[in-house]
């Protein structure tokens, strides 16, 4: 099992016609994933050739999904582009769409945010400004490197990319059901509460590893969640105790959020939610090792 | 230091401007920088001003950095005290000259800004303002309203009287600070704003209300559309090695300890500076002296750049290279950092501190071997993050 991409997914690229697009389009077909089509207006009616593999591309999402009955999109699309191309995916209501994009500017992705939410929000967004999501063997939609680790137990959801990468290396012996990069920005699709929710309901998923990192109230929010419905033993990890206070002049964020942000104030939170804190990513795979051997 | 927050906070006189320009009601003022040019600007002025410093902090005004001048002369004199001046660290390079406010009756407090727990945006308004908002939020929250804005939907002059009626404006202003809540928020989406904060929005004697200061927080991501806002960034404060890692392109924040650390993105950079304080302490409190971000490409060029700036800063004693090989294999990171050292020897720039180099990942081996092949004197390799950020302190505090 898995959360939120399996096999049976049918992935559709939109940009994948440019430099990353196409990069990052072979490797996820080297992980297996079922890449369906590409969307670019300007080029439908063509298709690329991945090393054999003939990939259709289409004039939008929803001509897309009529003919291929694509489920999830992979977004490599630039930052002035990106907020059309999201809202594209959401008028068409394809269940999941995953931003790649690093450096949307906050109002557009506020924007296509509060869209899918008037919506009904029938698309999950995961991202923006994330390394996507891999569900090891089955399918790979984003940019985590295919070949880190193996199917297994552990389920993991991290703000940060490289630090993922660095936790499935770490713990690429036991595997992963799941691995759900759901990025940094200030306003993100998917957070850590609803990777939380559908690791729990997942019946493969023996143990969790949360990664979070400083800003924002996301992992003091986790911390209420897992105390109130999770069941399997968390795992957390933090980054950003010794950063420095961005520059910023005062904090009507603070007073917004209820919470400092600091890497102290998330790790304290979690340990109060029963959640065994690693100071750095190796503590946390020991952490993770010795929960599951409990 | 967050990620994904690309924020460039203005000055009071540059979010004044901004203010101007899209309808905000504002006194006249205008920004100098040396005393003499004081006499000129209050004269224009009818020959009375306020001189305020120009800092990005609060407490100006108890720091002795806000002064009324009644002539010409005095503004001057005000100026030369005022320019100079140390406020909270922070030394005062300009001063706006101010109009004069009429009598001040009443002092409000109205913002926008991003709920990110929320994903939607925010006003916030409090008829108690003048003072630090932090302040009224923690004594007497029940005086501050938070009113949710959809970012599609906007401020209409209605959802204006909306928030108006919920911070309890007095019926003789209602409509006026409605008004100036459409205006703020014109400035706040057209500007691509994090941040519009007006505080004190006061009521003056002629029952006019006005914009007497406030912060403006610009977002970079959105600099493609707004290519007005460069030359808004303070370029001159930026830290020289800060300044010359941005002209390279690399995400550099200068900190203040001893080991220069070089890693593969935001994350595990963060990570790296908590792993080399940890292990500093047990290597004479070491720290890390800087944020260096290469994100994930690490060719030979960028490893060579970011070499470049973290070699040429004098606090550097030792340097950690943590790199994770996820898409960019370890043996092009390796080759790279090999590369580095050549072009930089090439320069002229001989490497004269440690390097300790971490690889793991994708085609680690390989990439341990090239550094092992190419033995170069002053490099080392440890192959855990833990280990190799002991290394790095304990060489640094050898030092």
């Amino acid at each position: 099992m898995a959360i939120f991409l399996t096999k049976d997914s049918k992935v559709i690229v939109q940009g994948m016609t440019g430099a990353t697009g196409m990069k990052h389009t072979k490797l996820m077909l080297a992980d297996g994933t079922n890449i369906v089509g590409g969307v670019n207006p300007r080029k439908a009616g063509t298709s690329v050739d991945f090393d054999g593999t003939e990939v259709p591309v289409f004039g939008s999402v929803k001509e897309a999904m009529e003919k291929t009955g694509a489920d999830v999109s992979v977004l490599f699309v630039p930052p002035a582009f990106a907020k059309a191309a999201v809202v594209e995916a959401i008028d068409a209501e394809i269940p999941l769409a995953v931003v790649i994009t690093e450096g949307i500017a906050v109002h557009d992705s506020a924007a296509f945010w509060a869209y899918a939410s008037a919506k009904g929000n029938k698309t999950r967004i995961i991202g923006p400004n994330c390394p996507g999501l891999i569900t090891p063997g089955q399918s790979n939609a984003g940019i985590i490197p295919g070949d880190i680790t193996k199917p297994g137990k552990i389920g993991l959801v991290s703000k940060s990319g490289t630090l993922t990468y660095q936790m499935m290396y770490e713990l690429r012996d036991i595997g992963f059901t799941s691995a759900v990069g759901i990025g940094g920005d200030p306003v993100i699709g998917t957070t850590h509460i609803d990777a939380l929710a559908a690791f729990e309901a997942d019946p493969e998923t023996e143990l969790i590893v949360m990664i979070g990192e400083i800003g924002g109230d996301a992992e003091e929010r986790a911390a209420d969640f897992i105390k109130a419905n999770v069941t399997k033993p968390v795992v957390g990890y933090v980054a950003g105790f010794t950063a420095p206070e961005g520059k910023t002049m005062g904090h009507a964020g603070a007073i917004v959020s209820g919470s400092s942000g600091t890497a102290q104030a998330k790790k304290e939170a979690l340990e109060a939610a029963g959640v065994k804190v690693g100071k750095t990513p190796s503590e946390t795979a020991r952490l993770a090792r010795a929960a599951l051997s409990a | 230091m967050e990620k994904g927050l690309t924020r460039v906070d203005l000055f009071e006189y540059q979010a004044r401007d901004l203010f101007a320009k899209h309808g905000v009601p504002v006194l006249a003022g205008e920004v100098i920088d040396t005393p003499e040019a004081a006499r000129e600007a209050t004269e224009k002025l009818g020959g009375r001003s306020v001189v305020k410093a120009q800092v990005k902090v609060g407490g100006r005004g108890k720091a002795g950095g806000v002064k009324l001048a009644a002539t010409p002369d005095e503004a001057v004199a005000r100026a030369t005290d005022i320019l100079g001046m140390d406020i909270k660290g922070h030394t005062v390079h300009k001063v706006m000259i101010a109009e004069t406010a009429p009598e001040i009756l009443e002092e409000y407090y109205v913002s926008y800004l991003l709920d990110r727990t929320n994903r939607t945006f925010l006003a916030m308004a409090s008829v108690q303002g003048g003072m630090d908002i932090e302040e009224v939020a923690e004594k007497t929250p029940e005086a501050l309203a938070k009113v949710p804005v959809d970012s599609n939907e906007g401020v209409t002059i209605e959802k204006a009287r909306e928030i108006v009626a919920q911070a309890k404006f007095p019926a003789e202003v209602a409509e006026k600070v409605a008004e100036v809540m459409v205006t703020l928020w014109k400035t706040f989406v057209a500007e691509d704003a994090l941040l519009v904060e007006v505080n004190p929005l006061a009521k003056v004697a002629n029952g006019d209300v006005l914009a007497l200061d406030g912060k403006v927080s610009l977002d970079e991501n959105a600099d493609f559309r707004q290519p007005e806002h460069e030359a808004l960034e303070d370029k001159a404060a930026a830290n020289p090695l800060e300044a010359a890692a941005k002209a390279k392109g690399l995400n550099y924040v200068k900190l203040d300890g001893e080991v220069g650390i070089i890693g593969n993105g935001a994350g595990l950079v963060m990570s790296t500076l908590d792993v080399v304080a940890y292990a500093g302490e047990n290597h004479g409190n070491v720290k890390p002296a800087n944020f260096l971000d290469i994100g994930g490409g690490a060719s030979a060029e960028v490893m060579a750049n970011g070499l470049e700036i973290i070699l040429g800063d004098p606090d550097v004693k030792s340097v950690f290279v943590n790199v994770f090989g996820g898409i960019t294999a370890c043996d092009e990171v390796a080759n790279g950092i090999v590369q580095a050292l050549e072009l930089l020897k090439s320069k002229g720039e001989a490497v004269t501190k440690p390097l300790v180099v971490r690889l793991d990942g994708n085609n680690a081996e390989l990439g341990r071997k090239i550094l092992s092949d190419a033995n170069h004197p002053l490099v080392q390799r440890v192959d855990t993050m833990d280990g190799a950020a002991d290394k790095a302190a304990e060489l640094a505090a050898a030092k």
